[in-house]
């Protein structure tokens, strides 16, 4: 039933959206290829949600088009909700329903009948472990069994296209994991997964392709391998107590010194051999680091580098406006 | 055809899903009993003899039989208040917006929220009648009057309640939400609920005779109690259903523009 004639899933062009004369989208284009997870990476207020809003039918744009499965969200919003999926960034369970009621109500929107929907409600719980909780109401249910819930809920109408917004915000690391391969799972299976995340690793692990959205445009696109190239790559941060040390440790490796944090920073991966490396070329020195760590890139280093500017900064000017 | 089938397959599944939330959560349908039986309560036992209707002075059971119509009518009030608390909380949850991205019958949102306090209503006046009969209230209804009687307040909850869902969307919190259905519960007062309203004064009075909810007592008090009827029957259907339509209009507006969050 996953069968797609290879072509676009989402197709739109200067997608743009005003809260009064806070420009919140300004001229979104996408074209995502069907049966492919498609991230969109951006930091808080980047206008992540309100892209997935539109694409969901659930508001409409201020300009420009789209289609989601070659249905115009605008003129064909029934035929698109037919054909999609969608797991919010805030919860979308009925708090006071029991799971297996929460998966029995979505099936019989479906229009499943009474015992295809007890089916398949056992299967999904089956399949997100909730088999024991399904008894209990959603309100008691920890963070990650509501995401899990949140999700088999969207999944009961075997969706096309799903869109996942921040799907693992707010859960611990294992809860992660599991959103993560439940995602893979879904990719197998052919279903086309619209994905937005703060995370470089979540988009890096998952996506086939990610654009960065930025003050509501589009600031780079493409797969997580031609992102990081545009990315400085990790680096070793030395701290030292004292500001003799810092300038004779970065005499020896160079780097880029910082005389108020007192802090190092030498390019490096953080590999055990280069690591070694570099703590021998101290000794030899007798220079003695505080402290030592290993920063990989995150989110706000692709931003600086495609942007030049701090997400951070950002929302602080964003703030004072 | 099947749309309309749709449509109504929704609605049903709306319905059960309000049903478990009044099962789930009974403190509001409590609470909601509970007011007209204060009010029922105070003014039989406090002010019954102070307020006692023309002719019947200190008489408990007349004052009750006076009034009951009115209490009735209040509890089908205070279940509409419900609803619009009811639809604004729902408003703020999740499964509002997944429901808005599903291709189900859009009105199915809120005709469940309608059929599930007309129900909860209807219970409400059925344990608020019975509370006024066990202090006293001595209808002379036959099964067909009781029949119409609660047919009509069946009309005026589907309406009032048509209306507190357009007040639950229109309110952007549950306390707004909460206070703006209030004006319902005390209209009762300012009309001939609870003395005739030839003791108002002038301007309440005249007032008190043109709002919707008088004819709908003085067509009540007719059925149960054998009193004239005249033309507040048909003024009272006329009035439901204007309301209702209305409401119905404002409501569906309100759930289809763009919602807030
Ligand atoms: N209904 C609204 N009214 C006014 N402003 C809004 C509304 N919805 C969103 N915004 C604003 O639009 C901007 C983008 O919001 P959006 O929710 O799309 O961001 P996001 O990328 O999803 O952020 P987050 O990571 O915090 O979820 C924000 O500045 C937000 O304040
Ligand atoms: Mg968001």
């Amino acid at each position: 039933m996953t069968q797609h004639t290879p072509g676009t899933a989402v197709a739109a062009t200067g997608l743009r959206k005003s809260y009064g004369d806070h420009v919140v989208l300004d001229g979104v284009d996408l074209d995502i290829p069907a049966g492919t997870v498609f991230s969109l990476l951006g930091p808080n207020g980047a206008g992540k949600t309100t892209v997935v809003k539109i694409l969901s039918t659930l508001i409409g744009a201020d300009g420009g088009r789209a289609s989601v499965l070659g249905h115009d969200v605008a003129t064909e919003s029934e035929a698109v909700r037919a054909a999609i999926g969608v797991t919010g960034q805030y919860s979308a369970v009925d708090g006071l329903l029991t799971g297996r009621e929460n998966l029995m109500l979505m099936a019989r929107l479906h229009r499943l009948g009474r015992t295809d929907a007890k089916r398949r409600a056992a299967e999904l719980l089956e399949r997100f472990d909730l088999v024991e909780a399904a008894g209990r109401p959603a309100a008691t249910y920890s963070g990650g069994m509501r995401r899990r819930l949140d999700l088999a809920m969207t999944l009961v109408g075997r969706p096309r296209l799903i869109f996942l917004d921040e799907p693992t915000t707010g859960l611990d690391p294992r809860s992660r994991r599991d959103m993560w391969q439940i995602t893979r799972d879904l990719v197998a299976d052919g279903v086309t997964v619209f994905l937005t995340t703060q995370y470089l690793e979540e988009a890096d692990q998952l996506a086939d392709r990610i654009a960065v959205l930025d003050h509501g445009s589009i600031v780079a696109q493409g797969t997580a391998a031609e992102l990081k190239r545009r990315v400085p790559g990790s680096h070793v941060r030395l701290r030292f107590t004292e500001a003799p040390s810092l300038e004779s440790a970065a005499r020896v490796l160079g780097g880029e010194a910082d005389t108020e944090a007192l802090t190092l920073k030498v390019p490096g991966n953080g590999g055990v051999a280069s690591l070694r490396e570099l703590l021998g070329r101290l000794d030899t020195e007798s220079i003695l680091p505080e402290e030592l760590s290993v920063q990989t890139p995150d989110l706000d280093d692709v931003f600086l580098a495609l942007t030049g500017h701090r997400s951070a900064d950002d929302n602080a000017r964003k703030a004072n406006r | 055809m099947t749309t309309l089938t749709h449509a109504l397959g929704d609605s049903a599944t709306m319905v059960a899903r309000q049903l478990r939330h009044m099962q789930r959560y009974p403190s509001l349908t409590l609470t909601l009993m509970g007011m007209p039986i204060v009010f029922l309560l105070l003014f039989v036992y406090v002010f019954g003899g102070a307020m006692g209707a023309e002719g019947a002075s200190g008489n408990r059971s007349d004052y009750a039989n006076y009034i009951a119509p009115g209490i009735m009518l209040i509890t089908v009030a205070s279940a509409a208040q419900g609803t619009a608390i009811s639809v604004a909380m729902d408003m703020t949850e999740g499964i509002v917006a997944r429901f808005r991205t599903m291709a189900i019958a859009r009105v199915s949102v809120l005709s469940g929220h309608v059929v599930g306090s007309l129900i909860q209503a209807m219970l409400a006046v059925a344990v608020v009648t019975a509370v006024a009969v066990l202090i006293g209230f001595r209808p002379s209804a036959g099964p067909a009057e009781w029949l119409a009687a609660f047919g009509l307040l069946a009309l005026v909850s589907f309406a009032l309640t048509w209306l507190s869902v357009a007040l639950g969307l229109v309110a952007n919190n549950v306390e707004s939400a909460s206070n703006l259905p209030l004006p319902l519960v005390f209209l009762p007062f300012l009309g001939s609920g609870f003395v005739p309203t030839e003791t108002l004064p002038a301007g309440v009075r005249w007032f008190a005779e043109y709002q919707p909810f008088t004819p709908v007592i003085e067509t009540l008090r007719g059925l149960l109690l054998g009193t004239e009827i005249g033309s507040s029957g048909i003024q009272a259907l006329a009035w439901c259903a204007a309301i209702a339509l209305a409401s119905y209009l404002w409501a569906r507006k309100l759930y289809n523009r763009d919602p807030a969050v």
